[in-house]
């Protein structure tokens, strides 16, 4: 195992406030993998989608700020858990590969950003730096019994070119994941489909009917829960799940996990430490489900 | 030497960024130069005739055409100054369109360039030395590479017309994609009813030989005389003895051996026969699934052998042919579609290729011509068709259009309907491709008459829902999202490259595309021939083709063959490498670059010497550049040519 993994830590906005359990618990998860993580001083909003609907060199312009800023703390790698973030500090890098696209981002800045940092996923680099079988030897309750599909969103591994991680229309990081945490995961078909995003302010239709189709598949396929890697996925799927319910006519009761919030549990971290508590549909039957599982094993053990 | 000069207009292709009547006044004060005009078309017949005359009138004894590439025309003005009575080697061209013209559009710096080329060439002109091709006898017999319908034609046509033909098959029977087939478009006649009497035919052309489960080794020599090994794969069967009976392969016990004539939707014996009119009709054994090969028991087909022609030490056997002509017929291969994420990636068992879909279809399938889906066996309703999977889609690396998916989709359409009367048939494409005779009508039946339902528009994604399949794609006619609930899905798979094609390339010493599908001579004038003189082309390796085509090239590469064996004799390139005898120290390193293994030791008077064998140089010159001496002159290329041209160039 690398003991010396060593990044910069982009929380993202989500984190402060609707996603505040996915940022507890990737920093819970990574110290008790020992993966050291130092925030990013005084780091700004990436822009996230309303930056780049409106002028692509402003959107650029915020995130090559946080660039610099993990540039200024001498590392050269920096990771986050949020896919919308990590979209834009790779599609700003990108961009200001192009000269003229660089000046004029740099004209709105204090100063030209050192663009140089390589962005990844919270998930990209457990699989990739850390290792899934490194994972597997620190599991302490396996999440025996806990049937899961995975679900990752649009844009977590898209535009491939730019992503350059996984699968974009197959990716299986979580699902390889969770089977190495015990659970049993069954194979979602819709991952990589889009929950409706932001729209669920403007048209909450949009969200209803496709985050809706999410949790009707999940349950056709025989999913307990869902786990996802991103804020807004997570959003509303869980948030937005009794509105669905209502919309649709269904009866949903679905719990919708971070995957560092199950990593955690399986890891032997508390509930508390985890946010399980921030969670809309409670989780609470599962976990405890989860737990007599493991019981009844030790005991037939 | 008296040189004229011609620079062509090329119409406006040259004339319009070159003046070419001050190239033409510049060539009169160089040395040697007695006559230089400017013409609208030298290759023309007019313009022919004018350099004939100017030789004539002002006793020219060399000739320089500034004009195009000599790749296409340098033999026509060969001919030209032949005709003339000058010898053909008294001949330089110019590019100055290429090079020139097309290239730039600056007319000052583009006439100044096309002054420095035509200089180059006189220069050279000057030094030049009249060369005399040698007559060498020709072998009459052709080798065909490739036992699909392209190469069976190719071999009946030259076998008809009197050669002793040569046909080596990689597999173990002959037939290719088009045995595969259960009914051709746009006729949707039985495809093994064409194709079987044809190849019964090979098998019992007194002609033809015939080397199935057979590899090119190592191929040797030059147009005329080459030498082949062929290798004969062991297929563990005395094919002197087996009379195709099937005993072995009904009772060989292991069932699990992948069926490739099948598409593998189903699995085969370890010993079989591909199919009821394989020809030759005979067993082999797969040493990957048979269990005396891998662990020295079983021996079952020795048992029931009636011929007794088993034998489990067979080894691989080589075999050397003499051949003067090799037409190459090496097909395709199906695009790996399992890249394609979006459509399960191969995870799916209703989704299936066109060629799946084919065997399945055949009365002699594995179905025994029933529609099933592999998962459950169950008939399906809902037929999704997918078109352009690995064709015209950069994504994945293949831009170009396979070209006859469309219509074998159509087919496939209208069969699924006659197999099964209550099914309905999608079709999902970019563009109908029916360009052929017949073809678009064809296309508009299984719309019209067929019901089928095509649909303008990609597919995004498959994915399972209860035991059937969602294809959600886009009908960008109707702009809008489309969702069928599919029983199976075919996919119509784009052809690429056959696998090796690019390893048999490098032995014929012919050029390929990025793609793997081999170079032809001239993309409209040359198309079954190739670089090198005496290998042709026919069928989908040259690019992927329908059967019509195929078989078309495969007539046109024997007829190539024919008019080329209509000469007992054959005038070997003068443009080969010498050597001076006198300058020879004898080092050898000039044998060791050869790449034709050209040159060869000999005695001179008791000293080593190193002699070109002139029918095999392909005057690449690489040993000239070698030889420590300049002993070794590449003729046409001789060191004082190139420095002439050189001298010419950097004169200040």
């Amino acid at each position: 195992m690398n003991t010396s993994l060593n990044y910069a830590y982009y929380p993202g906005c989500s984190s402060t406030g609707t996603s505040v359990e996915y940022d507890m618990s990737s920093r819970a998860i990574c110290a008790a993998l020992g993966i050291q993580l130092q925030d990013v001083p005084d780091w700004s909003c990436c822009g996230s989608t309303p930056a780049h609907t409106v002028d692509h060199s402003l959107s650029s312009a915020l995130s090559a700020r946080n660039l610099d800023q993990v540039a200024s703390m001498g590392l050269d790698s920096c990771i986050t858990p949020c896919p919308s973030c990590l979209a834009n500090l790779k599609t700003a890098k990108h961009k200001m590969q192009d000269e003229n696209f660089r000046d004029k981002v740099n004209k709105l800045l204090e100063k030209p950003a050192n663009t140089q940092v390589e962005t990844k996923s919270v998930l990209q680099i457990l699989v990739e730096d850390y290792g899934i079988e490194n994972i597997k030897k620190k599991v302490v309750k396996p999440l025996t019994g806990l049937v899961v599909g995975a679900y990752y969103g649009c844009i977590l591994n898209r535009p491939a070119e730019l992503m350059q991680f996984d699968s974009r229309e197959h990716p299986m990081a979580m699902d390889n994941i969770m089977e190495a945490l015990g659970a049993t995961v069954v194979p979602f078909p819709l991952k990589v489909e889009c929950c409706g995003a932001s729209f669920g302010i403007p048209r909450k239709d949009v969200v209803m009917r496709l985050s809706g189709k999410l949790l009707d598949t999940a349950q056709e396929i025989g999913a307990l829960a869902l786990v996802t890697a991103c804020p807004l996925c997570q959003m509303n799927l869980d948030m937005r799940q009794s509105q669905i319910n209502r919309a649709n006519g269904t009866k949903h009761n679905i719990p919708i996990f971070y995957f560092t919030q199950l990593l955690g549990l399986a890891l032997g971290l508390t509930e508390k430490e985890l946010g399980m508590d921030k969670l809309c549909v409670s989780p609470r039957t599962l976990l405890n489900s989860i737990a007599k599982e493991e019981q009844i094993k030790e005991k037939a053990a | 030497m008296k040189i004229g000069v011609f620079v062509c207009h090329c119409g406006s292709n040259i004339e319009a960024t070159v003046d070419t009547a001050t190239v033409a006044a510049a060539a009169r004060e160089f040395p040697g130069v007695v006559f230089a005009t400017d013409t609208m078309y030298t290759c023309s017949e007019p313009g022919q005739d004018e350099i004939v005359d100017a030789i004539k009138e002002h006793n020219l004894d060399g000739i320089v055409v500034a004009s195009c590439s000599p790749r296409m025309h340098e033999q026509t003005f060969r001919r030209t100054v032949e005709r003339a009575g000058l010898n053909k080697y008294l001949f330089e061209m110019a590019n100055i369109r290429e090079h020139v013209s097309w290239i730039g559009k600056d007319r000052e710096a583009n006439t100044n360039k096309a002054v420095d080329l035509v200089r180059m060439a006189s220069e050279k002109l000057m030094n030049n030395q009249p060369l005399y091709p040698k007559k060498f006898t020709i072998n009459k017999r052709v080798l065909i590479i490739g036992g699909g319908v392209a190469g069976i034609q190719a071999a009946l046509d030259c076998a008809d017309g009197g050669l002793e033909v040569v046909m080596v098959e990689k597999t173990s029977t002959i037939g290719g994609k088009m045995a595969k087939l259960d009914k051709t478009f746009p006729t949707v006649d039985c495809s093994s009813c064409i194709l079987g009497p044809r190849m019964v035919d090979v098998a019992q052309h007194p002609n033809i030989t015939l080397y199935a489960f057979s590899e090119i080794e190592e191929i040797n020599g030059y147009v005329g005389n080459f030498e082949i090994k062929v290798k004969k794969k062991a297929t563990y069967v005395d094919w002197d003895a087996c009379t195709g009976c099937g005993i072995c392969m009904e009772k060989c016990p292991s069932k699990k051996a992948t069926d490739t004539f099948n598409e593998e939707i189903d699995f085969t014996k370890a010993i079989n026969i591909p199919f009821a009119q394989a020809i030759p009709k005979k067993a082999k054994i797969d040493p990957e699934f048979c269990t005396m090969l891998k662990k020295g028991k079983c021996g079952v087909c020795a048992k029931v052998c009636p011929s007794g022609c088993i034998d489990y030490e067979m080894k691989d056997e080589f075999i050397t042919e003499k051949v003067g002509a090799i037409v190459t017929a090496t097909g395709f291969d199906l695009f790996d579609w399992t890249v394609y994420e979006e459509y399960g990636g191969g995870r799916y068992p209703d989704v299936i290729t066109s060629l799946q879909y084919e065997r399945m279809l055949s009365a002699s399938g594995p179905t025994g011509g029933h529609i099933k889906r592999p998962s459950d066996g169950k008939e399906p309703k809902d037929v999704v068709f997918i078109q352009c999977v690995g064709s015209r889609d950069k994504s994945v690396g293949r831009p170009y259009c396979t070209g006859f998916c469309c219509m074998y989709t159509a087919k496939q359409a209208i069969l699924t309907k006659d197999h099964l009367p209550g099914s309905q048939s999608y079709v999902f494409y970019m563009d109908i491709r029916a360009a052929g005779k017949l073809y678009d009508e064809f296309t508009r039946r299984a719309m019209e008459e067929y019901d089928t339902n095509y649909i303008r528009g990609r597919v995004s994604m498959i994915y399972p829902k209860g035991d059937k399949l969602l294809v959600r794609g886009a009908d960008t006619l109707m702009g809008t999202q489309v969702e069928v609930d599919a029983d199976l899905v075919v996919l119509a798979v784009g052809a690429e490259a056959s696998k090796g094609a690019s390893k048999l390339a490098e032995k014929l010493r012919i050029s390929y595309d990025s793609y793997g599908f081999y170079m032809e001579g001239h993309p409209k004038l040359k198309p079954v021939e190739t670089n090198t003189a005496g290998v042709y082309l026919a069928g989908a390796c040259q690019g992927p083709k329908d059967i019509p085509s195929s078989v078309a090239q495969g007539s046109a590469a024997a007829a190539k063959v024919l008019g080329l064996f209509s000469k007992d004799q054959l005038e070997s390139d003068p443009q080969v490498s010498t050597v001076d005898i006198k300058r020879c120290i004898g080092c050898g390193k000039c044998i060791q670059t050869c790449p034709f293994g050209a040159i060869k030791e000999i005695d001179f008077r008791g000293m080593i010497k190193a002699n070109v064998i002139e029918t095999i140089c392909q005057g690449c010159g690489i040993c000239t550049s070698t030889c420590p001496q300049g002993a070794v002159q590449l003729q046409h290329s001789t060191d004082n040519q190139i420095l002439s041209e050189v001298n010419a160039l950097c004169q200040f």
